[in-house]
Protein backbone atom coordinates (compact mmCIF):
# COMPACT_ATOMS: atom_id res chain seq x y z
CA UNK A 1 0.00 0.00 0.00
CA UNK A 2 1.79 3.51 -0.59
CA UNK A 3 2.11 5.44 1.73
CA UNK A 4 2.76 8.67 0.09
CA UNK A 5 1.95 9.32 -3.77
CA UNK A 6 2.87 11.82 -5.95
CA UNK A 7 0.64 12.64 -8.58
CA UNK A 8 2.02 14.94 -11.65
CA UNK A 9 3.18 17.82 -8.62
CA UNK A 10 4.34 20.38 -10.37
CA UNK A 11 6.27 23.73 -7.78
CA UNK A 12 6.28 27.54 -8.43
CA UNK A 13 8.01 30.38 -6.85
CA UNK A 14 6.27 33.26 -8.11
CA UNK A 15 4.62 32.13 -11.15
CA UNK A 16 8.00 30.59 -12.21
CA UNK A 17 7.82 26.79 -12.74
CA UNK A 18 10.97 25.33 -10.57
CA UNK A 19 9.98 21.77 -10.54
CA UNK A 20 7.60 19.82 -12.53
CA UNK A 21 6.39 16.46 -13.61
CA UNK A 22 7.26 14.51 -9.97
CA UNK A 23 5.01 11.35 -10.19
CA UNK A 24 5.87 8.45 -7.96
CA UNK A 25 4.25 6.50 -5.22
CA UNK A 26 6.38 5.00 -1.80
CA UNK A 27 5.07 2.05 -0.44
CA UNK A 28 5.33 0.90 3.28
CA UNK A 29 9.28 -0.06 3.57
CA UNK A 30 10.62 1.38 0.65
CA UNK A 31 13.65 3.39 0.97
CA UNK A 32 13.94 6.36 -1.54
CA UNK A 33 16.95 8.54 -2.42
CA UNK A 34 16.25 11.39 -3.97
CA UNK A 35 19.09 12.91 -6.03
CA UNK A 36 19.96 15.53 -8.32
CA UNK A 37 22.32 18.55 -8.98
CA UNK A 38 21.96 21.82 -6.82
CA UNK A 39 18.80 23.56 -8.14
CA UNK A 40 17.39 20.85 -9.04
CA UNK A 41 14.42 21.40 -7.32
CA UNK A 42 15.40 18.48 -4.20
CA UNK A 43 14.85 21.18 -1.42
CA UNK A 44 11.59 22.75 -3.13
CA UNK A 45 10.29 18.95 -3.15
CA UNK A 46 10.88 18.26 0.65
CA UNK A 47 9.13 21.51 1.33
CA UNK A 48 6.40 20.25 -0.19
CA UNK A 49 6.51 16.55 0.85
CA UNK A 50 6.20 18.07 4.64
CA UNK A 51 3.30 20.45 3.42
CA UNK A 52 5.12 23.76 3.70
CA UNK A 53 4.89 24.53 0.41
CA UNK A 54 1.61 23.60 -1.86
CA UNK A 55 2.11 22.43 -4.94
CA UNK A 56 1.20 24.70 -7.94
CA UNK A 57 -0.30 21.76 -9.99
CA UNK A 58 -1.14 17.94 -9.13
CA UNK A 59 -1.31 16.57 -6.14
CA UNK A 60 0.65 14.70 -3.20
CA UNK A 61 -1.36 12.55 -0.92
CA UNK A 62 -0.64 10.64 1.81
CA UNK A 63 -2.07 6.56 2.59
CA UNK A 64 -1.81 4.20 5.41
CA UNK A 65 -3.24 6.49 7.98
CA UNK A 66 0.06 8.75 7.80
CA UNK A 67 -0.79 12.38 8.99
CA UNK A 68 0.88 15.50 7.61
CA UNK A 69 2.20 16.43 10.92
CA UNK A 70 3.53 12.71 11.24
CA UNK A 71 6.58 12.63 9.41
CA UNK A 72 9.76 12.65 10.94
CA UNK A 73 11.86 15.10 9.70
CA UNK A 74 15.31 15.58 10.32
CA UNK A 75 16.51 18.93 8.21
CA UNK A 76 19.85 20.45 7.43
CA UNK A 77 21.74 21.87 10.15
CA UNK A 78 21.66 25.46 10.90
CA UNK A 79 24.07 27.95 12.01
CA UNK A 80 21.97 28.36 15.23
CA UNK A 81 22.04 25.36 16.37
CA UNK A 82 25.49 24.60 16.18
CA UNK A 83 25.74 26.61 19.52
CA UNK A 84 22.83 26.11 20.75
CA UNK A 85 22.46 25.25 24.53
CA UNK A 86 20.57 22.37 25.15
CA UNK A 87 20.88 18.95 26.41
CA UNK A 88 20.33 16.11 24.71
CA UNK A 89 17.46 15.16 26.20
CA UNK A 90 15.71 18.53 25.38
CA UNK A 91 16.32 17.83 21.76
CA UNK A 92 15.44 14.41 21.48
CA UNK A 93 12.36 15.48 23.62
CA UNK A 94 11.22 17.92 21.32
CA UNK A 95 10.40 15.41 18.30
CA UNK A 96 7.22 14.34 20.41
CA UNK A 97 5.90 18.01 19.70
CA UNK A 98 3.61 16.74 17.21
CA UNK A 99 1.85 14.26 19.94
CA UNK A 100 1.24 16.87 22.23
CA UNK A 101 -1.75 17.87 20.46
CA UNK A 102 -3.61 20.16 23.03
CA UNK A 103 -1.78 19.19 25.89
CA UNK A 104 0.42 21.80 27.32
CA UNK A 105 3.52 19.69 28.51
CA UNK A 106 5.19 15.88 27.66
CA UNK A 107 4.03 13.67 29.66
CA UNK A 108 4.82 9.96 30.53
CA UNK A 109 4.50 8.24 27.27
CA UNK A 110 6.19 10.87 25.29
CA UNK A 111 9.35 10.49 27.58
CA UNK A 112 9.36 6.45 27.36
CA UNK A 113 8.85 6.67 23.30
CA UNK A 114 12.35 9.89 23.56
CA UNK A 115 14.20 7.25 26.13
CA UNK A 116 13.89 3.78 23.56
CA UNK A 117 14.84 6.30 20.29
CA UNK A 118 18.16 6.99 22.44
CA UNK A 119 19.01 3.58 23.13
CA UNK A 120 17.72 2.77 19.55
CA UNK A 121 20.51 5.47 18.07
CA UNK A 122 23.02 4.01 20.60
CA UNK A 123 23.11 7.36 22.29
CA UNK A 124 21.72 7.19 26.01
CA UNK A 125 25.09 7.80 27.57
CA UNK A 126 24.69 11.29 25.88
CA UNK A 127 21.81 11.71 27.22
CA UNK A 128 22.73 14.97 29.64
CA UNK A 129 25.26 16.37 27.67
CA UNK A 130 25.46 19.12 26.28
CA UNK A 131 24.32 19.59 22.27
CA UNK A 132 26.46 21.90 20.73
CA UNK A 133 29.49 19.86 22.43
CA UNK A 134 28.45 17.07 20.70
CA UNK A 135 30.82 15.94 17.46
CA UNK A 136 28.73 16.01 14.35
CA UNK A 137 28.08 12.23 13.77
CA UNK A 138 26.60 12.70 17.70
CA UNK A 139 24.59 15.43 16.69
CA UNK A 140 23.03 14.07 13.72
CA UNK A 141 22.27 10.40 15.85
CA UNK A 142 20.46 13.37 18.16
CA UNK A 143 18.18 14.65 15.60
CA UNK A 144 17.49 10.99 13.69
CA UNK A 145 16.53 9.57 17.39
CA UNK A 146 14.60 13.49 17.21
CA UNK A 147 12.75 12.68 14.11
CA UNK A 148 11.79 9.19 15.21
CA UNK A 149 9.95 10.37 18.34
CA UNK A 150 8.16 12.31 15.85
CA UNK A 151 6.98 9.30 13.62
CA UNK A 152 6.56 5.66 13.02
CA UNK A 153 5.84 5.29 9.68
CA UNK A 154 8.09 7.96 7.59
CA UNK A 155 11.52 9.79 7.63
CA UNK A 156 12.26 12.48 5.61
CA UNK A 157 16.47 12.84 5.69
CA UNK A 158 17.70 16.06 3.95
CA UNK A 159 21.53 15.02 3.12
CA UNK A 160 21.81 14.10 6.99
CA UNK A 161 25.23 13.06 5.91
CA UNK A 162 26.67 16.41 4.74
CA UNK A 163 30.04 17.72 6.68
CA UNK A 164 30.74 14.25 8.65
CA UNK A 165 33.82 12.58 8.09
CA UNK A 166 33.69 9.24 6.62
CA UNK A 167 33.45 6.89 9.16
CA UNK A 168 30.87 8.79 10.42
CA UNK A 169 28.60 9.20 7.40
CA UNK A 170 29.47 5.26 6.73
CA UNK A 171 27.83 4.61 10.83
CA UNK A 172 24.96 6.78 9.89
CA UNK A 173 24.26 5.44 6.63
CA UNK A 174 23.85 2.12 8.68
CA UNK A 175 21.63 3.49 10.97
CA UNK A 176 19.05 4.86 8.61
CA UNK A 177 19.26 1.41 6.93
CA UNK A 178 18.87 -0.72 10.29
CA UNK A 179 15.62 1.80 10.86
CA UNK A 180 14.32 0.89 7.42
CA UNK A 181 14.87 -3.06 7.77
CA UNK A 182 14.02 -3.24 11.42
CA UNK A 183 11.33 -1.44 11.94
CA UNK A 184 9.74 -1.38 8.65
CA UNK A 185 10.04 2.92 8.73
CA UNK A 186 9.74 4.26 5.00
CA UNK A 187 12.75 6.29 4.45
CA UNK A 188 13.32 9.17 2.02
CA UNK A 189 16.78 11.21 1.80
CA UNK A 190 17.53 13.55 -0.63
CA UNK A 191 21.74 12.88 -1.01
CA UNK A 192 24.46 14.45 -2.91
CA UNK A 193 26.28 10.86 -2.58
CA UNK A 194 24.62 8.90 -5.58
CA UNK A 195 27.09 5.75 -5.07
CA UNK A 196 26.09 5.38 -1.25
CA UNK A 197 22.18 6.10 -2.86
CA UNK A 198 22.22 3.17 -4.96
CA UNK A 199 23.98 0.83 -2.53
CA UNK A 200 20.97 1.28 0.46
CA UNK A 201 17.89 2.73 -1.64
CA UNK A 202 15.46 0.24 -2.92
CA UNK A 203 14.28 2.92 -4.99
CA UNK A 204 15.90 6.60 -6.48
CA UNK A 205 14.23 9.30 -7.73
CA UNK A 206 16.82 11.57 -10.10
CA UNK A 207 15.01 15.16 -10.39
CA UNK A 208 16.41 18.06 -12.79
CA UNK A 209 13.88 21.17 -12.11
CA UNK A 210 11.63 17.96 -13.39
CA UNK A 211 11.79 14.07 -12.84
CA UNK A 212 14.23 12.55 -14.86
CA UNK A 213 13.91 9.14 -13.54
CA UNK A 214 11.58 6.88 -10.79
CA UNK A 215 12.62 3.58 -10.70
CA UNK A 216 14.32 0.70 -8.43
CA UNK A 217 17.85 1.23 -7.82
CA UNK A 218 18.83 -1.62 -10.00
CA UNK A 219 16.67 -0.08 -12.78
CA UNK A 220 18.81 2.90 -12.18
CA UNK A 221 21.86 1.37 -12.46
CA UNK A 222 21.22 0.24 -15.50
CA UNK A 223 19.39 2.57 -16.88
CA UNK A 224 20.93 5.64 -19.16
CA UNK A 225 20.63 8.58 -17.12
CA UNK A 226 22.10 6.31 -13.97
CA UNK A 227 25.20 5.21 -15.51
CA UNK A 228 25.91 8.28 -16.95
CA UNK A 229 25.38 9.95 -13.18
CA UNK A 230 27.09 7.05 -11.76
CA UNK A 231 30.14 6.99 -14.04
CA UNK A 232 30.10 3.30 -15.24
CA UNK A 233 31.07 2.13 -11.98
CA UNK A 234 27.02 1.41 -11.55
CA UNK A 235 27.35 -1.47 -14.53
CA UNK B 1 21.40 50.43 58.64
CA UNK B 2 21.20 52.88 56.36
CA UNK B 3 21.33 50.35 53.79
CA UNK B 4 18.40 48.69 55.12
CA UNK B 5 16.51 51.96 55.75
CA UNK B 6 16.00 51.95 51.39
CA UNK B 7 13.71 49.13 51.58
CA UNK B 8 11.15 51.36 54.00
CA UNK B 9 10.12 53.94 50.94
CA UNK B 10 7.16 52.94 49.00
CA UNK B 11 8.71 54.15 45.91
CA UNK B 12 11.42 52.21 46.58
CA UNK B 13 9.53 49.07 47.39
CA UNK B 14 7.29 49.01 44.78
CA UNK B 15 10.09 49.87 42.39
CA UNK B 16 11.50 46.52 43.63
CA UNK B 17 8.16 44.59 43.38
CA UNK B 18 8.16 45.62 39.76
CA UNK B 19 11.73 45.44 38.58
CA UNK B 20 12.36 41.77 40.07
CA UNK B 21 9.08 41.10 37.80
CA UNK B 22 10.09 42.87 35.09
CA UNK B 23 13.59 40.97 34.86
CA UNK B 24 12.07 37.68 35.08
CA UNK B 25 10.44 38.34 32.34
CA UNK B 26 13.05 39.95 30.57
CA UNK B 27 15.40 36.79 31.14
CA UNK B 28 13.01 33.94 30.20
CA UNK B 29 12.38 35.87 26.99
CA UNK B 30 15.93 37.51 26.33
CA UNK B 31 17.24 33.76 26.23
CA UNK B 32 14.45 32.83 23.72
CA UNK B 33 15.07 36.43 21.67
CA UNK B 34 18.94 35.72 21.72
CA UNK B 35 19.03 32.20 20.42
CA UNK B 36 16.88 33.51 17.68
CA UNK B 37 18.73 36.39 16.21
CA UNK B 38 16.04 38.98 17.40
CA UNK B 39 18.34 40.47 19.99
CA UNK B 40 17.94 43.93 18.39
CA UNK B 41 13.80 43.47 18.44
CA UNK B 42 13.90 44.79 22.10
CA UNK B 43 16.16 47.65 21.45
CA UNK B 44 13.72 48.77 18.49
CA UNK B 45 10.53 48.03 20.70
CA UNK B 46 12.13 50.33 23.06
CA UNK B 47 12.76 53.07 21.01
CA UNK B 48 8.61 52.49 19.83
CA UNK B 49 7.48 52.69 23.33
CA UNK B 50 9.80 56.15 23.97
CA UNK B 51 7.45 57.65 20.73
CA UNK B 52 4.08 56.28 22.42
CA UNK B 53 5.11 57.61 25.94
CA UNK B 54 5.63 61.58 24.47
CA UNK B 55 2.62 61.21 22.83
CA UNK B 56 0.67 59.88 25.45
CA UNK B 57 2.42 62.62 27.71
CA UNK B 58 1.86 65.10 25.13
CA UNK B 59 -1.96 64.47 25.35
CA UNK B 60 -2.23 63.60 28.89
CA UNK B 61 -3.11 60.11 28.12
CA UNK B 62 -2.20 57.07 30.25
CA UNK B 63 1.12 56.11 29.57
CA UNK B 64 1.20 52.25 30.14
CA UNK B 65 -2.51 51.92 28.60
CA UNK B 66 -0.76 53.82 24.95
CA UNK B 67 2.46 52.16 25.14
CA UNK B 68 1.84 48.26 25.35
CA UNK B 69 -0.84 48.28 22.19
CA UNK B 70 1.74 50.65 20.43
CA UNK B 71 4.91 48.42 20.81
CA UNK B 72 2.77 45.23 20.60
CA UNK B 73 1.19 46.48 17.30
CA UNK B 74 5.32 47.43 16.27
CA UNK B 75 6.30 43.94 17.28
CA UNK B 76 3.94 42.05 15.17
CA UNK B 77 4.67 44.58 12.24
CA UNK B 78 8.74 43.87 12.94
CA UNK B 79 8.24 40.57 12.54
CA UNK B 80 5.71 40.39 9.52
CA UNK B 81 8.74 42.68 7.99
CA UNK B 82 11.18 40.20 8.79
CA UNK B 83 9.08 37.43 7.20
CA UNK B 84 7.80 38.78 3.95
CA UNK B 85 11.80 39.71 3.51
CA UNK B 86 11.15 42.75 1.82
CA UNK B 87 12.81 44.71 3.66
CA UNK B 88 16.38 43.07 6.02
CA UNK B 89 15.28 42.56 9.40
CA UNK B 90 18.32 44.34 10.82
CA UNK B 91 17.15 47.40 8.42
CA UNK B 92 13.25 47.03 9.32
CA UNK B 93 14.16 47.44 12.72
CA UNK B 94 16.42 50.35 12.52
CA UNK B 95 13.80 52.39 10.15
CA UNK B 96 10.40 51.55 12.39
CA UNK B 97 12.55 52.73 15.78
CA UNK B 98 14.35 55.63 14.59
CA UNK B 99 11.09 57.06 13.19
CA UNK B 100 9.67 55.88 15.88
CA UNK B 101 11.91 58.33 18.19
CA UNK B 102 11.78 61.24 16.30
CA UNK B 103 8.36 61.31 16.21
CA UNK B 104 8.81 61.17 19.94
CA UNK B 105 11.01 63.78 20.11
CA UNK B 106 9.13 66.29 17.65
CA UNK B 107 5.78 65.62 20.01
CA UNK B 108 8.19 66.52 23.02
CA UNK B 109 9.53 69.74 21.34
CA UNK B 110 6.39 71.05 20.12
CA UNK B 111 4.92 70.50 23.64
CA UNK B 112 6.42 69.98 26.91
CA UNK B 113 9.86 70.82 25.70
CA UNK B 114 13.06 68.19 27.14
CA UNK B 115 11.90 68.31 30.91
CA UNK B 116 12.61 65.72 33.85
CA UNK B 117 9.26 63.48 32.61
CA UNK B 118 10.69 62.99 29.17
CA UNK B 119 14.13 62.32 30.56
CA UNK B 120 13.17 59.12 32.90
CA UNK B 121 11.77 57.96 29.53
CA UNK B 122 14.98 57.98 28.03
CA UNK B 123 17.00 57.16 30.96
CA UNK B 124 14.26 55.69 33.71
CA UNK B 125 13.49 56.68 36.99
CA UNK B 126 11.95 54.86 39.85
CA UNK B 127 10.15 58.06 40.61
CA UNK B 128 8.06 57.65 37.81
CA UNK B 129 6.07 54.56 38.85
CA UNK B 130 2.77 55.65 40.24
CA UNK B 131 0.85 52.78 41.91
CA UNK B 132 -1.56 52.73 39.22
CA UNK B 133 0.92 51.67 36.82
CA UNK B 134 2.95 49.56 39.54
CA UNK B 135 -0.33 46.97 40.02
CA UNK B 136 -1.03 47.36 36.16
CA UNK B 137 2.62 46.31 36.12
CA UNK B 138 2.86 43.22 38.32
CA UNK B 139 -0.30 42.16 36.37
CA UNK B 140 0.94 42.07 33.50
CA UNK B 141 4.58 40.75 33.80
CA UNK B 142 2.83 37.87 36.25
CA UNK B 143 0.95 37.32 32.61
CA UNK B 144 4.15 37.12 30.46
CA UNK B 145 5.61 34.65 33.28
CA UNK B 146 2.29 32.61 33.05
CA UNK B 147 2.52 32.43 29.23
CA UNK B 148 5.91 31.84 28.78
CA UNK B 149 5.96 28.55 31.36
CA UNK B 150 2.71 27.10 29.61
CA UNK B 151 4.08 27.20 26.02
CA UNK B 152 7.47 26.23 27.42
CA UNK B 153 8.10 23.07 25.26
CA UNK B 154 6.83 24.96 21.94
CA UNK B 155 8.51 27.63 22.92
CA UNK B 156 12.01 25.85 23.08
CA UNK B 157 10.82 23.68 19.40
CA UNK B 158 10.58 26.98 17.85
CA UNK B 159 13.28 28.23 18.98
CA UNK B 160 16.01 25.27 18.57
CA UNK B 161 14.10 24.74 15.21
CA UNK B 162 11.66 26.56 13.47
CA UNK B 163 11.52 24.57 10.28
CA UNK B 164 11.19 21.33 11.96
CA UNK B 165 8.38 22.70 14.71
CA UNK B 166 6.66 23.65 10.92
CA UNK B 167 6.87 20.51 9.71
CA UNK B 168 5.12 18.37 12.49
CA UNK B 169 2.26 20.58 12.66
CA UNK B 170 3.42 23.28 14.94
CA UNK B 171 1.96 26.89 13.91
CA UNK B 172 5.62 28.79 14.37
CA UNK B 173 4.13 32.43 13.40
CA UNK B 174 2.04 31.80 16.37
CA UNK B 175 4.61 31.61 18.87
CA UNK B 176 6.69 33.82 17.25
CA UNK B 177 4.40 36.45 17.71
CA UNK B 178 3.51 35.45 21.27
CA UNK B 179 7.58 36.10 21.93
CA UNK B 180 7.38 39.42 20.11
CA UNK B 181 4.47 40.53 21.96
CA UNK B 182 5.42 39.16 25.53
CA UNK B 183 8.79 41.09 24.93
CA UNK B 184 6.39 43.97 23.85
CA UNK B 185 5.01 43.96 27.29
CA UNK B 186 8.19 43.28 28.64
CA UNK B 187 9.75 46.28 27.55
CA UNK B 188 7.08 48.69 27.64
CA UNK B 189 7.25 47.62 31.81
CA UNK B 190 10.90 47.76 31.85
CA UNK B 191 11.73 51.01 30.46
CA UNK B 192 9.66 53.15 33.30
CA UNK B 193 12.95 52.22 35.40
CA UNK B 194 15.44 51.41 32.99
CA UNK B 195 14.48 54.06 30.55
CA UNK B 196 13.86 53.30 26.42
CA UNK B 197 18.30 53.40 26.07
CA UNK B 198 19.23 50.78 28.29
CA UNK B 199 15.83 48.08 28.29
CA UNK B 200 17.43 46.04 25.79
CA UNK B 201 20.37 45.46 28.08
CA UNK B 202 18.15 43.77 30.91
CA UNK B 203 16.84 41.59 28.00
CA UNK B 204 20.32 40.63 26.68
CA UNK B 205 22.61 40.62 29.11
CA UNK B 206 21.07 37.66 31.73
CA UNK B 207 20.63 35.19 28.90
CA UNK B 208 24.84 35.73 27.22
CA UNK B 209 25.91 35.58 30.94
CA UNK B 210 23.96 32.27 31.59
CA UNK B 211 25.24 30.77 28.35
CA UNK B 212 28.70 31.17 29.55
CA UNK B 213 27.89 28.61 32.65
CA UNK B 214 25.02 26.23 31.94
CA UNK B 215 24.46 24.18 28.39
CA UNK B 216 21.29 22.98 28.75
CA UNK B 217 17.95 25.15 27.67
CA UNK B 218 16.37 24.62 30.77
CA UNK B 219 19.59 25.44 32.90
CA UNK B 220 20.35 28.64 30.72
CA UNK B 221 16.87 29.49 31.57
CA UNK B 222 17.14 29.23 35.11
CA UNK B 223 20.43 31.04 35.28
CA UNK B 224 19.31 33.87 33.63
CA UNK B 225 16.32 34.32 35.57
CA UNK B 226 18.64 33.94 38.86
CA UNK B 227 21.24 36.07 37.43
CA UNK B 228 18.56 39.10 35.94
CA UNK B 229 16.75 39.36 39.41
CA UNK B 230 20.47 39.42 41.83
CA UNK B 231 21.72 42.10 39.11
CA UNK B 232 18.34 44.32 39.55
CA UNK B 233 18.67 44.04 43.13
CA UNK B 234 22.44 44.86 43.50
CA UNK B 235 21.78 47.76 40.96
CA UNK B 236 19.01 49.21 42.86
CA UNK B 237 20.91 48.99 46.24
CA UNK B 238 23.92 50.84 44.59
CA UNK B 239 21.86 53.42 43.11
CA UNK B 240 20.85 53.82 46.51
CA UNK B 241 24.09 54.12 48.23
CA UNK B 242 25.92 56.15 45.63
CA UNK B 243 22.91 58.16 44.16
CA UNK B 244 23.60 56.95 40.64
CA UNK B 245 20.93 56.63 38.55
CA UNK B 246 18.53 53.48 38.79
CA UNK B 247 18.66 51.94 34.94
CA UNK B 248 22.25 52.77 34.47
CA UNK B 249 23.29 51.27 37.65
CA UNK B 250 21.45 47.86 36.76
CA UNK B 251 23.21 47.51 33.82
CA UNK B 252 26.29 48.02 35.43
CA UNK B 253 25.55 45.25 37.67
CA UNK B 254 24.59 43.29 34.73
CA UNK B 255 28.14 44.02 32.95
CA UNK B 256 29.86 43.14 35.79
CA UNK B 257 28.32 39.45 36.62
CA UNK B 258 28.90 39.14 32.66
CA UNK B 259 32.52 39.77 32.95
CA UNK B 260 32.63 37.35 35.67
CA UNK B 261 30.85 34.83 33.97
CA UNK B 262 32.99 35.30 30.82
CA UNK B 263 35.68 34.67 33.14
CA UNK B 264 35.02 32.04 35.22
CA UNK B 265 32.44 30.25 32.67
CA UNK B 266 33.65 26.99 30.34
CA UNK B 267 33.54 28.81 27.40
CA UNK B 268 36.61 31.45 28.98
Amino acid sequence: MAILTCENASFSYDGRTVLEGVDFALRAGDYLCVVGENGSGKSTLIRGLLSLKAPASGRITLGDGLKRSEIGYLPQQTEIQRDFPASVWEVVLSGCLNSLDGRLFYGAEDRRRAEENLERMGIEDLKNAGYQELSGGQQQRVLLARALCATKKLLLLDEPVTGLDPVAAGEMYNLIKLVNLCDGISVIMVTHDIHEAVRYATHILHLGRRQLFFGTAAEYRRSAIGRRFLGGSGI
Amino acid sequence: MSMLSMFSYHFIQRALVVGVLVSLCAALLGVSLVLKRYSMIGDGLSHVGFGALAVASAFHLAPLGVAVPVVMLAAVLLLRLRGSGRVKGDAAIAIISSSALAIGVIVVSVTSGMNTEVSSYLFGSILSLSRGDAVLSVILSLAVLALFCLFYPRIFAVTFDETFARATGTRAELYNTLLAVLTAVTVVLGMRMMGALLISSLIIFPALSAMKLCRSFRSVILCAALLSVLCFVFGMIASYAFETPSGASVVAAELIAFALCSLFGRKG
